[in-house]
């Protein structure tokens, strides 16, 4: 009796991780994403949304690298900028259109972060995120004082949000579609990223570069594949906060920025499907709170961000694995691998 | 030549400083293996506890610099407690998260504290020598002795002392240091102790040359990491000499490619030193 009772439990948790799995959970979220504009007429909580979405791309570009690959890039926030600013110089000062411009951006990221890749994977572990830290300062730096090209200091103003099909995406209700189709093809992405065998690559070469030489995978291909995704997604990202701001200033691409992305992933979970996206929310909707404290924010943050290292390395997402794994465990499924369990 | 000479004796005291805060980085490397992003972070905070002592309480300035010196000092070997030793068996990047985080939390208490604004620190080396057709000013020539003086006594320290040879012990093997009978765990907080001292040390003498800011930590900060890098982590010597390499192009680059670039001069350096030798130019192989 209690044997068939374990068995129902079982195969209950069983086709529940099936369901959760073949993504069911992930469409209930887009359709009530996609309801929210038409329910809630909320301009604030619109601008909110989108904010978190747009930032929820970064992640999940960095997520590919440092959760995937297991390589920390410092430089992430830069290639956001450059993604930024790509749109906003080719539509500003040669008059492109937006939808030619942004592939284009996220085409000069990814060439930029093979680029990168060729120079820093020669390097690893700690020489790699110092090395990168310091790309992400030039990328900064020259953003800042190339006045002829970026502006310099007063920025580019002015971008012009684009026209599909003559809807004019610049009304927010219409962007917030914008970036949450874009969020969706991310996260839809990144998830066949991830169960592909690339992403197993990936995930070896996490877990020991040396072992997975050893078991055939082709280390530096991979290492720059990554990172041109991770780029490339960060120049994505840029693109929509460029056309959604409409000015772009230096400052947004700087080391800082870098670990606000960082702080997003480190609560979500590292490594995990749902991480970047539930720490992104989560933090924008606390700094929305705490608007008061706007400069001074990282004392709170930076605390946090040590707090979470030492206690909760996998994040929320890891929370709820491990939750996962204790019942599973406690009715008699044994020892099964928890999977994803962050850097 | 006069403008050669004058730009050299200016290459000169900043590599002293560089040196400073680079030998501090690199032995913490060493001895922990972590490359501490915090370390800007104790300069800066350094650099304000020396100004608030002679601002607001009219301190001397040696005395000044040498209560901020043994204050950054605890403050670090507390770090190394509270926050890298809990996380010693973590995956590597852990610690490198946390000390972000570190970096991040001291500017911003700074900020809080203090305000935003650059704020000018005067000492009382402000007068101006004049040899031989140079005007160089006085802070500089302390800069260029203290620094001397300095590295003298830690050269001292780790090749000649017992305390000081236990970290040269624990970077060289740490597991054969641990077989000796060295206490690992408190040679990490002494290292991290004088890594602290350090870069309060250099960054009270280099402040008045310049301006205290809570973002001087974070220049600082990736100079000295292109420092240690180029000399190779954990090295000793390399961190010395990438520390002039780097005073130097910086200066003379600077001329070059225009003073808006100078702080990006070093990066470069270091990019391409890297592709040649990615290993650094000096590191330990072990």
């Amino acid at each position: 009796m209690t044997n068939k009772l374990q068995q129902a439990a079982v195969s209950n948790t069983a086709a529940r991780r099936n369901v959760m799995q073949s993504g069911w959970p992930w469409l209930l979220v887009a359709v009530l994403a996609a309801l929210l504009p038409q329910v809630i007429h909320n301009t604030y909580i619109n601008d909110v949304a989108i904010n978190v979405m747009i930032w929820s791309v970064a992640a999940y570009g960095m997520n590919v690298m440092l959760g995937y690959a297991g390589l920390l890039p410092l430089a992430h926030a830069g290639f956001f900028g450059i993604g930024a600013y790509a749109v906003g110089i080719l539509t500003l000062k040669l008059g492109w259109n937006f939808w030619l411009a942004w592939p284009v951006g996220v085409l000069i990221c990814s060439l930029l972060g093979l680029l990168l890749g060729l120079i820093a994977f020669r390097t690893r572990d700690d020489v790699f995120a110092i090395l990168t830290l310091g790309i992400g300062v030039i990328i900064t730096q020259v953003i800042n004082k190339w006045d002829a090209l970026t502006g310099g200091n007063d920025g580019l103003n002015g971008v012009q949000p684009p026209q599909f099909f003559g809807i004019d995406m610049g009304k927010s209700a219409h962007f917030y579609y914008l970036t949450l189709v874009t969020l969706a093809v991310v996260i839809f992405l990144v998830a066949r990223v991830r169960n592909s065998l690339f992403g197993r690559s990936l995930i070896a070469i996490r877990g020991g570069e040396d072992l997975a030489r050893s078991a055939g995978i082709n280390v530096y291909t991979h290492k720059l594949r990554v990172m041109m995704l991770s780029t490339g997604l960060a120049g994505l990202a840029g693109g929509l906060y460029a056309v959604y701001i409409g000015f772009l200033g230096a400052a947004v691409t700087g080391p800082a920025t870098t670990f606000t992305i960082l702080l997003y992933l480190l609560v979500g979970g590292v490594g995990t499907l749902t991480g970047p996206l539930l720490g992104t929310l989560i933090i924008r909707v606390l700094q929305q709170s705490i608007q008061g404290l706007q400069d001074y924010q990282y004392i709170v943050f930076g605390p946090l961000l040590v707090v979470l290292v030492m206690f909760f390395p996998a994040g929320l997402a890891g929370i709820w694995t491990r939750v996962q794994a204790a019942r599973s465990a406690r009715i008699g499924q044994g020892s099964k691998e928890v999977q994803d369990a962050g850097v | 030549m006069i403008l050669f000479l004058q730009q050299f004796i200016n290459a000169l005291s900043l590599g002293g400083a560089y040196s400073l805060v680079a030998l501090g980085l690199t032995l913490v490397y060493g001895v922990m293996r972590i490359p501490n992003f915090a370390h800007g972070g104790l300069y800066m905070v350094g650099a304000y506890l020396t100004w608030a002592l002679l601002s607001t309480l009219g301190v001397p300035y040696f005395f000044a610099l040498g209560i901020s010196a043994v204050v950054m000092a605890l403050f670090a070997a507390l770090l190394e407690r509270v926050v890298f030793y809990p996380l010693r068996a973590a995956p590597h990047i852990h610690p490198m998260i946390a000390a972000i985080g570190v970096l991040f939390f001291l500017e911003a208490g700074v900020q809080l504290i203090w305000g935003p604004d650059f704020k000018p620190m005067s000492s009382p080396f402000g007068g101006v020598i004049q040899a031989a057709g140079l005007t160089i000013t006085g802070q500089r020539v302390l800069i260029i002795a203290a620094s001397v003086v300095v590295m003298g006594v830690l050269y001292y320290f780790l090749k000649r002392t017992l305390v000081g040879s236990t970290i040269e012990a624990m970077a060289q093997n740490r597991e054969g240091a641990r077989l000796v009978g060295i206490n690992v765990n408190r040679v990490a907080a002494l290292t991290f102790g004088i890594s602290g001292a350090l870069a309060a040390i250099a960054a009270s003498l280099i402040a008045p040359t310049s301006l205290v800011s809570p973002s001087m930590g974070e220049v600082m900060n990736l100079k000295v990491f292109a420092i240690i890098v180029l000399g190779g982590m954990g090295s000793v010597p390399g961190a010395i000499v990438g520390a002039f390499l780097l005073a130097f192009a910086e200066t003379f680059g600077g001329v070059l490619v225009g003073t808006d670039f100078a702080d990006v001069v070093g990066f470069a350096l270091l990019v391409i030193v890297l592709v040649i030798k990615p290993q650094g130019l000096f590191r330990r192989t072990t």
